[in-house]
């Protein structure tokens, strides 16, 4: 579970002078001449992975609440599917799958960044399949529909026209909490005295990481395991999931879901109380009310 | 009339607060809509619990003149109750998404309330008169035993202390799969159009097991999904005209009187993007999270994440006005992105005479615009700002690296006091404003 005020291990590290910069900056937003071209395209990259990651996960706990908000999840997935796209006409996904030692497969096969959460549903065992982890019909469809959307993202031939300027000076999260009673000026000094080191080494783990999921059981993978220490990983868990689902809600990822997001209304607000109008339910249904 | 604060000549005062002081918030309590009534003698409000709470204007008095009637508590009533769906294995909550007032026919008073999954009208009625001295039954209501009355008497009407009673009258379900985030009441008074991410149906509102679907954009193959309806709205005079706003920023308006199914929209409102300004945020926060016709039906106003935007109904490809709500949190998307407030829904309102427009914002912020002299002003509804006919001052966020005093900046906003409900008096100054689970009343002061 998450500490609240921490920020998970993904985020890239900020130095604490480029806050200032920012603020100074206004709305503008531009790199300082001088800087490494090379060192901000890595940078970037690095960035829009954590941005990735980050839409990623969210999608997955989203699936886990009692009706996912239909907008949100659809918003998320589209700025998924941006990311990928840029991904690809960058190259950056071919250089990867190259690294990974992949052959000859074009960047469309490689687009399975979130085939791991396609393949867990192709895990299960028959059975019915109340949902699959990315998809739509967590908004609760009579029929059961995969989705394998984000599996299949079609790279699009226009590039999508992009800032760098823009993306990187909205990496500081050390600037907002939403949580109350932490003190922020403190708290990111500490953290980013303990994982500055671990920083440089996570960038290139955190890449691969992603990539070597789609071939083991999600969890299983000591990239992936370091990426998500911080969260329990029996929420990934397939079968905890599913679980969870058959029964009533459980209080316990919402816990984490409340460090990412405040009263968002997507949380359900409370246990099951089905026991008070079960009866009248039935009645209804019976009677076609 | 000015409805924005700044000037000589008018600024808002507090009039009163509903609701708890505790620091603790009952999640149950927390206000999801607010709306006034035609004449603004009466003002709704809907919570998370499921709960309505509607109150009542006083006359004004004499001994007060220079006190507008208050807003006391006319009827509480318990509106919606949570339900599971078996068959999806899922709970549908029981917060109320919006009210919406019908025009009033008779003495009662009538509101449409809707959860995720069930509308419903309510008719409040009020009784201060019972009838007393009947023939056939008792003073306890037992029959009177036919043999022995023996003379006929005219029962009379006596005052009573005043009951409000709301009844449901009306329970329109099953008609979404989605959830419902929008409900209007059409100007022939006779029917009203729902809106869920996917559907929008129309209604008639004698009749509850039937409704017309009249937009469809769910996808053959829910894979290819990539926007959803975010507000729909009827047009306050035409009955066969209406609109709805979409998540990538879009609204389209479409005539009834087109087709059954109004797949295809007769006007198609999207403002090109700024390329410059482009980011893998753009759409989130173009997303359309309210969208409002101006009284007199030749404006619409629509809110997204950063602005306000109002456009005339004539002209399609841009907006005429674009106002700024909190541009300051531009750079800050990132981070408002990880904690999920980029996906706040902020409502707009207009005033009465369409010259003002009210949007709110965070830290208890709430910001209003003149649409004639272009000035704005930010207020803050909070509980040091709350004694009886306080001027409230205007506030103002500092975003560049120096900070004056009284501003406060940007790294200090509360995101967790959100002003995503308000309302105004469709004829006067008064304002209500929810935030978080109290009701703020406004008005303007009397010189």
């Amino acid at each position: 579970m998450r500490k609240r005020g921490s920020r998970p291990i993904y985020m890239p590290v900020r130095r604490r002078r480029e806050k200032a910069n920012m603020y100074s900056k206004g709305t503008k937003r531009k790199f300082s001449d001088g800087v490494d071209n090379k060192a901000v395209a890595a940078s970037y990259s690095l960035q829009r992975q954590s941005l990735l990651d980050m839409s990623l996960l969210k999608l997955q706990l989203c699936h886990m609440l009692a009706e996912p908000n239909l907008c949100r999840s659809v918003l998320i997935a589209n700025t998924v599917r941006q990311i990928q796209e840029e991904m690809a006409h960058d190259g950056s996904w071919q250089v990867v799958t190259e690294a990974l030692g992949g052959s000859g497969h074009g960047p469309s096969d490689r687009l399975v960044d979130t085939e791991v959460l396609c393949q867990s549903s192709e895990q299960q065992d028959g059975g019915p399949r109340l949902y699959s982890v990315m998809g739509y019909d967590g908004c609760r469809e009579e029929e059961v529909v995969t989705d394998k959307a984000l599996c299949s993202v079609v790279v699009g031939d226009r590039a999508p026209a992009l800032l760098l300027g823009t993306i990187g000076h909205c990496w500081d999260r050390g600037e907002l909490r939403v949580e109350d009673g932490v003190s922020k000026d403190s708290g990111t000094g500490e953290e980013e005295g303990t994982k500055s080191g671990e920083g440089a080494k996570m960038a290139t783990g955190q890449v691969f990481g992603t990539f070597e999921i789609k071939n083991g059981a999600p969890g299983s993978d000591p990239a992936l395991e370091e990426l998500f220490s911080d969260v329990d990983a029996s929420y990934y868990d397939l079968d905890t999931m599913l679980t969870g689902m058959q029964s009533a809600p459980k209080m316990g990822p919402y816990d984490f879901l409340d460090s990412l997001a405040s009263s968002h209304g997507s949380v359900s607000n409370s246990s099951c109380r089905a026991d008070l109008n079960e009866l009248d339910h039935i009645m209804e249904i019976i009677v076609g009310s | 009339f000015v409805g924005v604060g700044g000037g000589n000549d008018f600024q808002w005062c507090f009039s009163q607060v509903k609701g708890a002081i505790d620091e603790d918030v009952a999640e149950a309590d927390i206000i999801s809509t607010v709306e006034f009534n035609y004449s603004g003698e009466l003002l709704a409000t809907g919570d998370k619990g499921g709960r309505v709470v509607i109150f009542q204007r006083e006359q004004e008095s004499k001994n007060r003149p220079h006190s507008r009637g208050e807003y006391n508590v006319y009827s509480t009533f318990q509106s919606h109750e949570p339900e599971f769906d078996y068959l999806k294995s899922l709970e549908i909550e029981e917060k109320i998404n919006k009210i919406r007032w019908l025009p009033q026919q008779n003495a009662a008073h009538s509101l449409l309330s809707t959860n995720d999954k069930t509308i419903k009208l309510w008719k409040i009625s009020q009784r201060d008169k019972r009838a007393e001295g009947y023939n056939l039954k008792d003073e306890d209501g037992r029959l009177r035993d036919p043999f022995r009355i023996t003379s006929l008497r005219v029962p009379v009407l006596l005052p009573m202390d005043r009951m409000v009673e709301a009844s449901p009258r009306r329970i329109f379900a099953n008609a979404h799969t989605y959830h419902i985030n929008s409900i209007s009441v059409n100007s022939d008074h006779e029917t009203y159009l729902s809106a869920d991410d996917l559907r929008v149906n129309l209604w008639h509102l004698e009749i509850t097991d039937r409704s017309f679907n009249i937009v469809d954009i769910k996808p053959a193959n829910m894979e290819e999904l990539t926007e959803v309806i975010t507000a729909a709205e009827c047009h306050p005079h035409q009955c066969n005209v209406f609109v709805y706003s979409s998540s990538k920023g879009t609204i389209r308006l479409c005539d009834m009187r087109a087709a059954a199914l109004c797949d295809r929209q007769s006007k198609f409102f999207e403002e090109p993007e700024d390329p410059s300004s482009r980011s893998f945020f753009s759409e989130i926060i173009s997303s359309i999270s309210d969208v409002k016709f101006s009284h007199s039906g030749r404006y619409m106003m629509t809110r997204d994440y950063l602005s306000v935007k109002v456009w005339d109904l004539n002209m399609e490809n841009r907006p005429v006005e674009t106002y700024q709500v909190h541009e300051y949190l531009r750079s800050k998307l990132c981070s408002l992105y990880e904690n999920d407030c980029i996906f706040d829904k902020f409502e707009c309102c207009w005033n009465g005479a369409d010259s003002a427009i009210m949007t709110g914002s965070y830290n208890n912020f709430f910001r209003m615009f003149d649409r004639n002299t272009r000035r704005d002003i930010t207020l803050e509804a909070s509980r040091e700002n709350s004694k009886p006919r306080a001027i409230l001052k205007a506030r103002k966020v500092s975003t560049g690296g120096k900070r004056k005093k009284d501003e406060i900046s940007v790294d200090s906003l509360d995101f967790n006091k959100k002003i995503l409900h308000t309302a105004w008096h469709p004829k006067e100054n008064v304002i209500a404003v929810a935030a978080t689970n109290n009701l703020y009343i406004f008005q303007d002061k009397i010189n």
